[in-house]
């Protein structure tokens, strides 16, 4: 993955860049050593790093933007950071820039049931707000996969989405208001208790825009109580068409259930072999979870199971009691584990309208024969957001761009039969490429001008998103 | 001007010599601005619905009511129940599902699923040079480069003029049920709204009309659950009153469309305002503004009011929330005026997808 050319100029200054940033911030948040802004160089996309020139740690939006002044003086590209757990780059340091990370930003300030919402600084992790409010029975809706570490603010930054998204949405639609820093260091609130925009959505726009727009610093957020049960249940088919069948139908059936997750036969074989959770040998298999009093779960399951019995499945199993529920949904839980235990994978989150389920799976299947690489599927069938997982060898000369070629067919692949490149990580560095697949240039062109709008210098996080051919011409200005 | 499709928009747009007003089919003359006429009724039909997939694509001079009569057919619906403004604003002609986002319209059920913003999971438009534009798609989970989805939705036509959308839809409901309290002042009618929905039993509307003392609670879904849920409310509510229970499908449909548009405003004289506050600020904001009469939604979230005339901002002061002018001839922006920062933003990106300034110019003033 290319990236583009540190500015050298920037780097020669570099003693009195951390010189004047050491005078805004505390001592222990200035970290400038080689040794220590290793730590930085690199997020969940391991495969690329890159130390960033010094990491600033801010503890609040005035230190934040004391930073942000001072690096736009003096042309300094900043990288915001959350907790570093993007799968798509998005966090990745140039040689030249200042990571600006708000780990030390993780208070709650203010939490209010009546009007159902909480107000937190965007450092605190994802699962540290519900457990802010769990007390109360009250719980923050989405939830990403790391959610145990990643922050608010590359939550909001990547839009994140979750396995529950089918009834409660993404990021954007639990997101009420921000406040942000620009990167000329104007402090901009937008938002706050109250619903939807008074002029144009740039809460909208903001959410998603991968840390290009500004920093922000604090967070208002929709929560919402907790449904009285859940209860998942677990059916296997002989093949992928007729589970895609199956979740149509349930759809189109008016039942909405919380989570649809599909697997396929070679990530059940490497969850089997790891976690043992007990699932059939099949071609895919399907966990539909429903919420609600049991009474209502037991009414919604007995409308799905008469669906899923319908289609002639190999096995079909209801959870009985949380013990069975947790051992359904293990599998799943452990499967990115598993995978990782066969060998180093990539996982793909592109998106397909859930009709061409059936012919994205066989071809990605004929792909894995001619790239001579095994690939297992994990899928939030509900939405369409696959997740397929790429095994490579990383210390096969060879293996990870082979892998990445692969990756990118899938990709090119869900943008043909009419989805997107990515549902729910990002595009960082990973798709920043292949944009080009989904967008016409006037697409892009549209999206760089609203950049062009909050940071016209292009400094902050200016390498990511878009091809680097396209934004070369307004990062060299 | 009637272009017939989008390339025809586009050129239209590109020899453009002055102001151009956007129209769907006329029926939300929300906010001022001069220009000729550009109508988006030739750009109609849905292209796309695949109900197992939620998902309807649809261009933008589709008349609202051809996509809920095509969603029925499945037992499907928008589900953010977009308002018809036709009564209240006096108006005649038939609603377009382009002028919905463009306004971003909603209704009760905005608080419990989300606004129409929250559905949108695509958008083409041709900016105010000419451009075709694309962004989003036709999937549910979408996070491939910026969301001007979003920032289209709402924009008033002043970023571009919207020829296609795709829409998240859901399945339509076997039961619908109203539960009423009666009496109650405002203050505690918003502590018996938040208190429903800082409950786990899931209600999808909630609204309080001070002229008739009634505050609605709407639950939906398959029978034996509304049935539960009902009498679950009804335990959980209970020291604000007795809850009265109605499950008439058509005395429910009715009840709810009457909220959703205001109804009880349409026949009387005066301005009407919209406000979305915070709904614990709501009854306060309400005791301050002197209003004729005034109608809660969204739990306390959205205030209706009726007034005299004259500028309610000024009564308002510095609140937490916005207030948007829906009817009225008095002399004040129809939209609440934003901090320095969000305006230069604004201004910014106006300057960016209309240069020359035609499209609905001032209209989001």
């Amino acid at each position: 993955m290319e990236m583009p050319t540190p500015n050298a100029a920037v780097i020669s200054r570099k003693d009195q860049i951390v010189a004047r940033l050491a005078k805004v911030l505390p001592p222990d948040a200035v970290i400038s050593d080689i040794r220590e802004t290793k730590a930085y160089e690199c997020d969940g996309l391991t495969a690329y790093r890159c130390p960033p020139m010094c990491a600033v740690l801010p503890a609040n939006t005035g230190e934040v933007v004391a930073v942000l002044k001072i690096c736009h003086e003096m042309g300094v590209p900043v990288v915001p950071r959350g907790s570093g757990t993007s799968l798509a780059g998005g966090a990745l340091p140039t040689a030249d820039c200042v990571i600006l990370g708000v780990a030390k930003m993780n208070a709650v300030i203010e939490t209010n049931y009546d009007d159902r919402y909480i107000r937190v600084q965007s450092g605190r992790t994802n699962l540290s707000v519900t457990g802010a409010v769990e007390q109360n029975g009250f719980f923050y809706a989405p939830d990403p996969s790391s959610q145990l570490a990643c922050a608010i603010a590359g939550n909001i930054a990547m839009n994140s989405g979750g396995a529950h998204c089918l009834k409660y949405g993404v990021t954007t639609n639990n997101l009420l208001g921000i406040t942000m820093v620009m990167m000329d260091g104007t402090v901009v609130e937008i938002g706050g208790a109250h619903l939807d925009a008074g002029g144009l959505d740039l809460l909208g726009v903001i959410c998603g825009s991968e840390g290009q727009l500004g920093v922000v610093t604090e967070a208002t957020l929709r929560i919402l109580h907790k449904p009285e049960g859940a209860r998942p249940v677990l059916m296997g088919y002989d093949s992928s068409e007729v589970a895609g069948q199956v979740v149509t139908d349930i759809i189109k059936a008016g039942v909405l259930p919380v989570a649809i997750e599909f697997m396929d036969r070679p990530c059940i074989e490497a969850t089997e072999n790891f976690a043992k959770a007990g699932y059939p040998m099949c071609e895919a298999l399907l966990i539909v979870e429903v919420e609600g009093s049991d009474a209502e779960i037991d009414a919604q399951l007995a409308l799905i199971m008469k669906i899923a019995a319908s289609h002639n499945p190999v096995e079909l199993r209801e959870a009985k009691d949380a013990e069975e529920a947790g051992r359904i949904w293990l599998g799943r839980k452990s499967a990115f584990g598993a995978m990782g235990q066969i060998n180093d994978y990539m996982c793909l989150d592109g998106t397909i309208p859930v009709s061409s389920l059936p012919h994205v799976l066989r071809r990605i299947g004929e792909m894995s024969k001619q790239f001579g690489l095994d690939v297992g599927n994990v899928f939030h069938a509900g939405d369409g957001n696959m997740h397929p997982l790429i095994l490579f060898d990383a210390n096969k000369p060879g293996d990870l761009e082979l892998c990445e070629e692969f990756g990118a067919e899938i990709l090119k692949l869900c943008v043909e039969v009419g989805g997107c490149l990515t549902g729910e990580h990002g595009v960082g560095i990973e798709k920043r490429d292949l944009m080009n697949v989904q967008f016409a240039p006037a697409d892009i062109e549209a999206q760089m001008a609203v950049k062009d709008v909050f940071d016209p210098a292009w400094l902050l996080n200016a390498a990511k998103v878009f091809p680097l051919a396209s934004s070369e011409p307004r990062r060299a200005a | 001007m009637t272009p017939e499709n989008e390339d025809d928009l586009a050129q239209m747009i590109t020899g453009a010599s002055g102001p151009l007003r956007i129209v769907g089919g006329g029926t939300r003359p929300i906010g001022r601005c001069a220009g000729e006429a550009l109508s988006t009724a030739q750009l109609s039909g849905i292209t796309l619905y695949e109900p197992g997939a939620l998902t309807l694509v649809a261009k933008a001079g589709t008349p609202v009511a051809e996509i809920e009569t095509a969603l029925a057919a499945e037992n499907q619906r928008l589900a953010f129940e977009p308002m018809d403004h036709r009564a209240l604003l006096g108006t005649k002609g038939t609603p377009t599902i382009g002028g919905v986002v463009a306004a971003n319209v909603s209704g009760p059920r905005r608080i419990s699923v989300g606004a129409c913003r929250d559905f949108m999971l695509g958008v083409r438009f041709v900016d105010g040079t000419g451009t075709i534009i694309k962004n989003g798609g036709r999937v549910m989970k979408n996070v491939t480069g910026y969301d001007l989805v979003k920032l289209l939705t709402g924009s008033y036509g002043t970023l571009g003029v919207l020829t296609e959308v795709s829409l998240k839809v859901l399945p339509a409901v076997a039961t619908q049920a109203t539960l009423t309290l009666d009496g109650l002042d405002d203050a505690t009618a918003i502590a018996a709204m938040s208190a429903s929905l800082s409950s786990p039993y899931e209600v999808t509307g909630v609204a309080h009309d001070p002229a008739t003392g009634k505050t609605c609670f709407r639950l939906e879904g398959f029978a034996d659950s509304v049935a539960y849920r009902a009498d679950a409310l009804a335990k959980a509510l209970a020291k604000f009153g007795t809850l009265d229970v109605v499950d008439d499908a058509r005395t429910v449909k009715a009840t709810w469309a009457a909220i959703r548009d205001v109804a009880a405003f349409a026949d009387q004289p005066g301005d009407v305002w919209r406000l979305s506050v915070k709904p614990s600020d709501a009854a306060g904001i309400v005791a301050g503004i002197g209003a004729k009469a005034v109608q809660y939604d969204w739990g306390g979230g959205l205030i209706w009011a009726l007034t005299q005339g004259g500028d309610l901002r000024a009564a308002l002061g510095d609140f937490k929330g916005h207030a948007t002018l829906i009817r009225g001839t008095a002399d004040v922006p129809t939209f609440q005026p934003e901090s320095a920062p969000l305006a230069a933003i604004t201004a910014g990106l106006r300057a960016k997808f209309d240069p020359r300034g035609i499209l609905n110019p001032g209209i989001m003033s």
